[in-house]
């Protein structure tokens, strides 16, 4: 086992009296699709939030390549080299698609020069058109990005991830509302992302995770119940009950 | 500036001419501002509605870069607005200072206030954001109301009349309105070059990201406070360069000026022609004075006239009158 490019300890996240996450403990090794699943209020939105600094852990530690990044700002977690897509889409709806991501290489290069012209940062409309030609999205550039159909959107919103070069990408529901042929798209799209980068994601679709993960961790009332390969939980009792059993449609 | 800005032209013009229509407009946009606002003496009725026109187009400028880019709603720029004027004045009636040093200082007092009341303002957001804002610059009225030594308090600041300005041997006569307006406009036109530059800079793409997402902009890796908090003082440098050159014109600072009706009427100017557009803040205050000018000959109740235009504009043409100039030929 290769070292870890993230580990959390005793993680947890409570809401008042209200437990969101309860000490979870693991590792997560370079070039592998892990992902997350289990059932609505299981945790696994409080878990990425605190995995991209969006929340605070009430308690534990999380150390991305041995650095203790626990309480680091938000905004700090782009700069280490983890970048996140979100569940519901989140993009900057008025800006042409390509600004959308050009801005968000920006970040990496100049993020309060008020003296040069953005336009001489050739570079990063290149940096731009590469992460869209990615996606699928080179054709739409100049549109504005909230006229975008749905799948698009979410498309947009992994092409913003990317350009930032994560070495960690995490996406909630990349294919939340999406119909049969966007999801078909977006799976060949995490395919290819997969072969060269380090994801954690969240899903409903038992299908396509199966097939596209190397690890699967299952969350049930804020606690890690199983973790291994997806024939490993495909087999486990437990999972099946709690989560698997109401989704023979998927599985 | 011409190689950066070019090259703007040289991306925008690529896919369609009617978008090369409007990078024109962008590229242009400082030389045509400064065409229009040394024509304007002359297509408008009086001197001195053009010199308003031009200082408080100014000031809706300066708000624009905060609440039409940023997308921060400020109830209290009439405090950086009202400070540059104070200042000068002070400046120039206690202590003699030369109108550039008067003028300098003004400018750096109202930035030096934006930054404090930014730095007090930012943590909050939205409605909160709003009031916290307005409170802060209702402090400013009653600290310059009560420092009537200093301020003149109710009946303003006077005897500060700057007659001839003098630089580098050079004396202007500051009493000729016509002169006046030019010397003024001059300042002005720097103004909107240095707006125009922010606008073009990357700092000017993360002030519109964060207006068009915050969250995601702080996910890309933007500090959004820090990047507010500079949006914030750079627009208070603007409005108090505005307010300098109020009390210049004036030679009186009035109370009025740090009053919440100012802040109000900032806030009105610019999204009646037109928030988050180049344009738009000038075109929003020429409209607004334009119409206090004409409808104040036929009744003093102008107020009820201008409310009602406003009121009609936010709920049928939301975008002012610029912006929806500009969304009709996009459409066409």
């Amino acid at each position: 086992m290769s070292a870890p490019l993230l580990a959390v300890e005793n993680i947890g996240r409570r809401f008042g009296g209200f437990v969101a996450l309860e000490s979870v403990t693991t590792a997560f090794e370079p070039n592998k699709v892990t992902a997350i699943i289990g059932p609505n209020g299981a945790g696994k939105s409080t878990f990425f939030n605190l995995l991209s600094g969006v929340l605070a852990p009430s308690t534990g530690v999380i150390r991305f390549k041995g650095r203790d990044i626990t309480r680091m700002a938000q905004h700090r977690f782009a700069h280490l080299g983890i970048a996140r897509s979100y569940q519901i889409t989140n993009i900057f709806p008025d800006l042409s698609v390509h600004e959308n991501v050009r801005v968000a290489a920006q970040a990496f290069h100049a993020r309060y020069d008020i003296w040069r012209a953005r336009a001489a940062l050739t570079e990063l409309d290149e940096r731009a058109d590469a992460a869209l030609a990615v996606v699928g999205l080179a054709s739409r550039r100049a549109d504005t990005a909230k006229f975008l159909a749905h799948g698009q959107q979410r498309a947009l919103e992994i092409a913003i991830a990317l350009v930032a070069e994560p070495e960690l990408l995490l996406l909630d529901e990349p294919t939340a509302g999406m119909g049969p042929e966007e999801t078909k798209g977006m799976v060949a799209l995490l395919e290819k992302l997969a072969r060269e980068r380090t994801i954690l994601l969240v899903e409903h679709k038992m299908k396509m995770i199966l097939g596209l993960s190397d690890r699967i961790l299952v969350l049930h009332h804020g606690r890690l119940i199983a973790d291994g390969s997806p024939q490993h939980i495909q087999a486990d009792p437990e999972v099946r009950r709690v989560y698997l059993g109401q989704n023979d449609g998927y599985a | 500036m011409t190689a950066s800005t070019s090259s703007v032209a040289a991306v925008a013009t690529r896919p369609t001419n009617r978008r090369g229509w409007r990078a024109r407009l962008i590229l242009w946009r400082v030389p045509l501002s400064i065409l229009a606002l040394c024509l304007l003496p002359w297509v408008l009725p009086s001197m001195a509605l053009a010199t308003n026109v031009l200082i408080y187009g100014l000031l809706a400028v300066g708000y624009n870069l905060l609440f039409g880019y940023t997308g921060l709603l400020s109830f209290g720029h009439a405090a950086f607005f009202g400070a540059g004027a104070y200042v000068t004045g002070i400046a120039i009636a206690q202590f003699g200072a030369s109108w550039y040093a008067a003028l300098a200082l003004g400018v750096v007092a109202g930035g030096l206030l934006a930054f404090v009341i930014g730095i007090l303002s930012i943590r909050t957001r939205g409605i909160y954001f709003s009031m916290v804002t307005l409170a802060l610059s209702q402090l400013v009225y009653y600290t310059a109301l009560q420092a009537a030594s200093w301020t003149g308090g109710e009946n303003g600041l006077r005897g500060f009349t700057v007659g001839q300005l003098d630089l580098f041997g050079w004396t202007v006569d500051f009493l000729d309105p016509v002169t006046k307006y030019y010397v003024l406009m001059v300042f002005a036109a720097a103004a909107l070059w240095f707006v125009s530059r922010i606008l073009n800079s990357p700092f000017g793409a993360v002030i519109e990201a964060i207006r068009e997402n915050e969250t995601r902009a702080r996910a890309c890796g933007y500090h959004v406070e820090r990047s507010k908090l500079i949006a914030f003082t750079l627009s208070g440098l603007i409005c108090a360069l505005a307010g300098t050159l109020l009390a210049l014109h004036l030679a009186i600072v009035p109370l009025d000026i740090l009053h919440y009706q100012t802040s109000g009427m900032i806030v009105m100017m610019t999204l009646l022609g037109g928030a988050g557009s180049f344009f738009g803040p000038f075109v929003g205050a020429l409209a607004f004075l334009l119409m206090e000018d004409v409808v104040s000959l036929w009744t003093s109740h102008w107020q009820i006239v201008v409310g009602t235009v406003f009121i009609l504009f936010v709920l049928f043409l939301p975008k002012g009158i610029w912006g929806t100039a500009l969304a009709w030929e996009a459409r066409r």
